[in-house]
């Protein structure tokens, strides 16, 4: 499969919609095409574009600057050990090079089974956990030598829960229709409306025991709350 | 602990719960990303007050507050909230979630820790000034924290703190949209993050004259903060902008979280009032960095990430205070300390810094671009022992075409700052280490 399946379909109408302009949505979607096929190829490229109304150029554009977004074929596990300064401090190099013995590649290669890519990645905020890695985008912190056999030793018995490259968060952000509060374009708004100046309320609750479950919109007053403080323009 | 197994990271930090904390305060408890535990612990206390306030009175007090922007250029939230033009609508807010900064650790933990606390920082952001939409950009790397923050929205929207009629409110209503990114540092800058949350490359925007706040995303009036920032709002509104300012030094106000990193016994994650704890207590005390290891000295550290000039032993004694740091000749950025003792291999370690920002330039502007990628080109080939005597006022002429002067503050030639960033490693580390520099040119 390379355009984006049914489900997916959905899922990415569900995503553009919570977005005021369409092309908003492009690396969300990039990442959905990469959830399925584990990178980006060139027709789910054409699809995307297609959901979006822009040309498969500019999602190319778009997809070509950021590192995450893979092209070609990767391995299942991405393994990104970081390099950076706090890391580097603690033995990133010498990880590195352990690890390109164990996977027999280089920085950067997959292995011939397609299991493993390995990558020397920039700091991944994992700092004062130095030297850590990712796999697929999972930390693992402070890992030894023997830390990391055993871990490649997990990854390829399949013992590990960690989900093939592609995938991110295991729970997606979902708006049920009725709470939502809906997309503010960036033409033709007005004030939001809880700013009325002309009011001389002070605020835009007056009930203090809240409730949304029988809250109504239609009969909460915003005139009584407390006027003490006065508004500054 | 190495942790192998394939759960969840949360490593534990050595945040000791008797410190005084506002943003971390839940960091000890397992539970405290969960909607059920943030109330028992008085989350979405300051949103419904907020409510109560009228819009511009929740804005004055962020501006007694005195709350200075955590994301590196430490500018005054309340100040820049001021920037937005009278008349332009609609208004955006958009959450700076893209921490990657070599050295930089604290905006994924609470992303991940205490995922509502920065849900309803950026809920009443949006109250104080009309902000109608909230986009919440999140590192594309940090699947954990992207999962978190979905379930926490989730949650919130369900109980009625996002979304439509917020907390049964007639008027206020505003979407979270929760988006992520797809790796590169560069997004991290405020323009470059609204390029690509339009969907485009990530490249900065030339500012001056416009700054986000005026023409921002879609080309509307946007206010960018940090995590760190928004996560502050909930406790300023819920005990008062006065409150948060009486914390810390006079302008350097509330907490501030640091991370210690490199050749420290106790690395970790720190909150502590701002401006008043020292590098020293910092990174040597034993409640927080436990200093460094046995037989070993201290020969530079970095105090405010990857692109903030070196500090040295006789900085230990300075406040973690911005002006005193400004004073200096460094910055405090991102809350980033690295430290680095005597057994560094100082080349070795102003070459992986400035790789960094040459990897990461965008490219956009030439002197960076191309600058940056010099710099490496010879910082490797000293590396590799095949430098020439002439290369290291080389390095310090290339550092002068993106940074005129090689001063701080910096001067830049460049769109954006990250060129310059570039040129702090090499300055620092050819001023005060030039000998390790030679011996390998001979
Ligand atoms: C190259 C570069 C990278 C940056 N990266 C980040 C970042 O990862 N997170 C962040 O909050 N701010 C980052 N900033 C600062 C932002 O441009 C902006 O000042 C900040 O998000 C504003 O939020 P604050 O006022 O709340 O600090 C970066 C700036 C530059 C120049
Ligand atoms: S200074 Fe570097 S990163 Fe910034 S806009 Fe120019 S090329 Fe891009
Ligand atoms: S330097 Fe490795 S995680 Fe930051």
């Amino acid at each position: 499969m390379a355009r984006l399946g049914p489900a997916n379909i959905t899922l990415a109408k569900e995503i553009i919609s919570r977005y005021p302009v369409a092309r908003s949505a492009l690396i969300p979607l990039l990442h959905l095409a990469q959830e399925q096929d584990g990178y980006v190829t060139q027709e789910a490229m054409a699809h995307i574009a297609e959901l979006l109304g822009i040309t498969p150029a500019e999602v190319l554009g778009t997809c070509s600057f950021y590192e995450m977004l893979k092209q070609e074929p990767v391995g299942e596990y991405m393994v990104n050990i970081c390099h950076g300064i706090s890391c580097h401090l603690l033995g990133a190099s010498e990880l590195i090079g352990h690890a390109e013995k164990t996977l027999g590649i280089k920085a950067g290669g997959t292995t011939e089974d397609g299991k493993f890519t390995l990558e020397a990645v920039e700091c991944v905020a994992a700092c004062t956990e130095a030297p850590c890695l990712q796999v697929n985008y999972r930390y693992r912190n402070k890992v030894s030598l023997a830390d990391f056999d055993q871990l490649v030793e997990r990854l390829r018995a399949g013992t590990s829960s960690i989900a093939p490259h592609g995938k991110l968060a295991r729970t997606r952000q979902q708006i049920d229709d009725e709470r939502r509060a809906g997309v503010s374009p960036p033409d033709g708004a007005t004030q939001a409306p809880w700013l009325d100046t002309n009011s001389n309320s002070n605020g835009d609750i007056d009930n203090k025991t809240i409730d949304n479950k029988t809250a109504d919109n239609k009969t909460t007053d915003n005139k009584t709350a407390d006027n003490k403080t006065g508004v500054s323009p | 602990m190495t942790t192998v197994a394939p759960a969840p990271q949360d490593p534990p930090q050595d945040i000791q719960p008797e410190d005084l904390q506002i943003v971390t305060s839940r960091f000890h408890n397992p539970q405290g990303h969960t909607l059920a535990a943030y109330i028992q612990s008085g989350g979405y206390s300051g949103l419904q007050r907020a409510l109560e306030m009228a819009p511009a009175k929740v804005h004055d007090e962020v501006r007694a507050a005195s709350l200075l922007g955590r994301g590196g250029a430490g500018f005054p939230a309340g100040v820049k909230w001021g920037f937005c033009p009278p008349q332009v609508w609609p208004r955006y807010l958009v959450v700076n979630g893209d921490e990657s900064e070599p050295g930089t650790y604290k905006d994924r933990l609470l992303m991940e820790r205490d995922p509502h606390q920065l849900i309803e920082g950026c809920m009443i952001a949006c109250y104080a000034l009309g902000l109608s939409q909230c986009f919440l950009y999140v590192r594309g790397e940090m699947a954990h924290a992207q999962e978190r923050l979905a379930a926490a929205l989730n949650e919130a929207y369900e109980a009625g703190y996002v979304g439509a009629n917020v907390c049964g409110s007639k008027h206020f209503s505003v979407d979270i949209t929760l988006h992520w990114g797809a790796g590169a540092y560069i997004v991290g800058e405020e323009t470059a993050l609204i390029e690509s949350l339009e969907g485009n490359r990530g490249m900065p925007r030339l500012k001056p004259p416009f700054f986000p706040a005026a023409i921002g995303l879609y080309g509307k009036p946007t206010i960018v903060n940090n995590v760190e920032t928004l996560s502050n709002l909930p406790w300023i509104i819920a005990n008062g902008g006065e409150a948060f300012a009486a914390m810390g030094a006079e302008s350097s106000t509330g907490t501030r979280v640091f991370a210690v990193s490199g050749h420290v016994v106790n690395p970790g994650v720190f909150e502590v009032p701002f401006g008043t704890t020292t590098f020293r207590d910092i990174i040597f005390s034993s409640r927080y960095g436990g200093g460094l290891r046995p037989d070993r000295s201290l020969k530079a550290f970095i105090p405010g990430g990857a692109s903030a000039p070196w500090f040295y032993e006789e900085h230990l004694d300075l406040h973690l205070e911005k002006t005193a740091v400004d004073k200096a000749g460094s910055m405090l950025g991102s809350g980033a300390i690295v430290v680095m003792d005597d057994t560094t291999n100082i080349v070795a370690a102003c070459h992986n810094l400035v790789r960094f920002f040459a990897r990461e330039s965008c490219g956009k502007c030439t002197p960076c671009r191309e600058g940056t990628s010099w710099l490496e080109k010879i910082l490797s080939r000293i590396l590799a022992g095949q430098g020439r005597p002439q290369d290291l006022d080389l390095l310090l002429d290339v550092c002068d075409n993106i940074s005129p002067g090689i001063k701080w503050p910096p001067r830049q030639t460049t769109i954006c700052p990250l060129g310059p960033s570039a040129v702090s490693p090499i300055a620092s580390a050819l001023q005060r280490f030039r000998s390790e520099f030679e011996a390998y040119t001979p």
